[in-house]
């Protein structure tokens, strides 16, 4: 199953910006699907099914985020579906999406993700819930999430040489970005001196190295490649692949929110990390490889965490992401530039909005419209992500 | 008033002083070992074994990584919003045995300085909070002194 059977087109993006607006994630929401629908020339009455990407954040209505949109745009009879992946609930409603547009189910789909986060670090849900693991990590441990960045940056260091001023120029780079960008939270150039003299939150990481949480809303209209068409779209940009995977056992890299590893006494581990093989997965479906990439959107919570990803998308080899930032090849100009948005360094960590931010950007560099971020002749671009619990996140959308 | 000490989550260790061990499962089937503790049925996709017995952890390991918490985690980590915030350390540690990675905070006064990954770490038994009636329990890493290790 690859190449562009499975293609489905992105017919519209939209974003309301990132930031602390102080308003409910319906409201984002609704904005952000109200400029991608604008955007791909569609009539909320004419979507057949919308997908929500749902938020733990907004009480029942964010558990339903589909229905909450629906209601929110005017009710007009379309199926619904509500997703949940934690960090990569976007992506599983772009699939979502897609799945019912390849199986015939619909021809125009309306994909919204949106929250509204809180200040400070994110909490795991209420009451004494000892069997959760989510709240287990914060009772026993006081295990935030930039607990877990903190353990993979220093390990980085002593395993690859990695040293802070890397990490900070991962910051440099995506801030350059952002500046750029309109819906970005942070449109500031940061400088690496100003990275250095930030607060450690959790050595080796300083504030500025780690993705702050947000406000904000994605939202994309999906359609058939016939749709696109009939819509007077022939050369649409097209979802090529979404991967969805979840880990093999034993999974040997300790991962949120867990307070260990599986054991690999009995079963030998699988070849490649769990993020080597999302990205793997979403290739493979797509037919490409990394050397097809015109760029790549990442999940970067944190500046270290950026330069993995270089590494389990095959971009370079393991222990030379710090090498391919230090060559330039991730930044502008260069061979693949990663998080030409900016990236959750300047944007923050909007949950469920996250993933289909990576798409809309991915949708507006392939057709050219990313002003003045835009990477020359962008043709092929990967999103890579993962959400807590096992959740493999990357979209492939090709031109 | 003396506390009473209670153990953070019941079943996940034992014992006091040297003979403090993590205490995690073991699959009859495929020797997998679990932490915390699986006591439903094995987790090994190709197992699926359901007689899981208690087994304890190596005392020893060696740091994968380290970290430490210089702002006040949210609850339910208790402190006392009171008192200043002292940072704490936390250290992920991979026991060779088992070949796994366990995460534990380190004990009081343990700083991310005094650590290196590789280094070899014990297991000890510690404080992680009291209140009126409860001293609360949990695991703690501490490095290994040079005179004891052989």
């Amino acid at each position: 199953m690859s190449g562009q059977r499975h293609d489905v087109a992105v017919l519209g993006a939209g974003m309301h910006p990132w930031g602390k607006w102080g308003r409910s994630f319906v409201a984002y929401g609704v904005l952000a699907a109200r400029a991608a629908l604008a955007d791909a020339g569609v009539e909320w009455r004419d979507v057949q099914a919308v997908v929500g990407a749902d938020t733990v954040r907004g009480g029942y209505p964010g558990y339903v985020a589909g229905a909450t949109f629906a209601k929110a745009l005017g009710w007009q009879g379309a199926r619904v579906t509500s997703v949940y992946a934690a960090c990569a609930s976007g992506a599983q409603a772009v699939n979502a999406a897609r799945t019912q547009i390849l199986s015939g189910l619909a021809d125009v789909v309306l994909v919204v993700g949106a929250d509204a986060a809180p200040k400070g670090f994110f909490r795991p849900a209420g009451g004494d819930r000892p069997d959760d693991p989510d709240w287990l990590r914060y009772r026993v441990l006081g295990a935030t999430n930039p607990a877990y960045f903190g353990l993979y940056a220093r390990r980085r260091m002593a395993l690859y040489g990695d040293t802070l001023n890397d990490f900070a120029q991962v910051k440099v780079k995506n801030s350059a970005w952002g500046a750029l960008n309109p819906n970005a939270r942070y449109q500031k150039r940061v400088s690496a001196d100003e990275v250095a003299a930030s607060a450690v939150v959790a050595d080796p990481l300083r504030l500025l190295d780690i993705c702050a949480t947000s406000d904000g809303a994605a939202a994309l209209v999906l359609s058939s490649m016939d749709f696109a068409r009939r819509h007077g779209v022939p050369e649409p940009v097209r979802v090529r692949a979404v991967s969805t995977v979840t880990p093999r056992f034993p999974q040997t890299v300790l991962d949120l929110p867990d307070i260990a590893t599986d054991s690999a006494a009995a079963v030998r581990p699988p070849p490649e990390t769990f993020r080597a093989s999302i990205a793997r997965a979403a290739y493979e479906e797509a037919g490409i490889g990394p050397e097809d990439l015109s760029l790549a959107e990442v999940y970067d919570l944190s500046t270290a965490l950026e330069l993995q990803w270089y590494e389990e998308l095959g971009l370079c080899a393991e222990g030379e992401g710090a090498k391919l930032l230090r060559e330039g090849a991730t930044s502008a100009g260069g061979r693949v530039p990663v998080n030409a948005s900016g990236g959750l360094a300047s944007f923050g960590e909007a949950v469920p909005a996250q993933a289909i931010a990576q798409v809309c950007e991915l949708t507006w560099q392939l057709r050219g419209d990313a002003g003045q971020r835009q990477i020359p002749g962008a043709r092929v671009g990967i999103t890579a992500n993962q959400g807590l619990f096992g959740h493999g996140s990357s979209v492939i959308a090709v031109r | 008033m003396s506390r009473t000490r209670v153990p953070v989550v019941a079943g996940w260790f034992t014992g006091e002083g040297d003979g403090f061990r993590l205490l995690g499962t073991r699959c009859a089937d495929c020797g997998s070992v679990f932490f915390p503790r699986e006591d439903t049925a094995c987790r090994n996709p190709g197992c699926g074994g359901q007689d899981l017995a208690e087994v304890p952890l190596s005392r020893r390991g060696r740091v994968w990584s380290y970290t430490d918490g210089r702002y006040r985690p949210p609850a339910p980590y208790v402190s006392d919003p009171e008192r200043a915030w002292e940072p704490y350390t936390l250290v992920a540690v991979e026991l060779a045995a088992e070949r796994m990675v366990v995460l534990g905070q380190a004990a009081h006064g343990v700083t991310p300085a005094e650590l290196a990954v590789g280094m070899e770490v014990e297991v000890t038994s510690g404080v992680l909070n009291e209140d009126a009636e409860t001293t609360w329990m949990t695991w703690h890493f501490r490095p290994v002194v040079e005179e004891e290790a052989s």
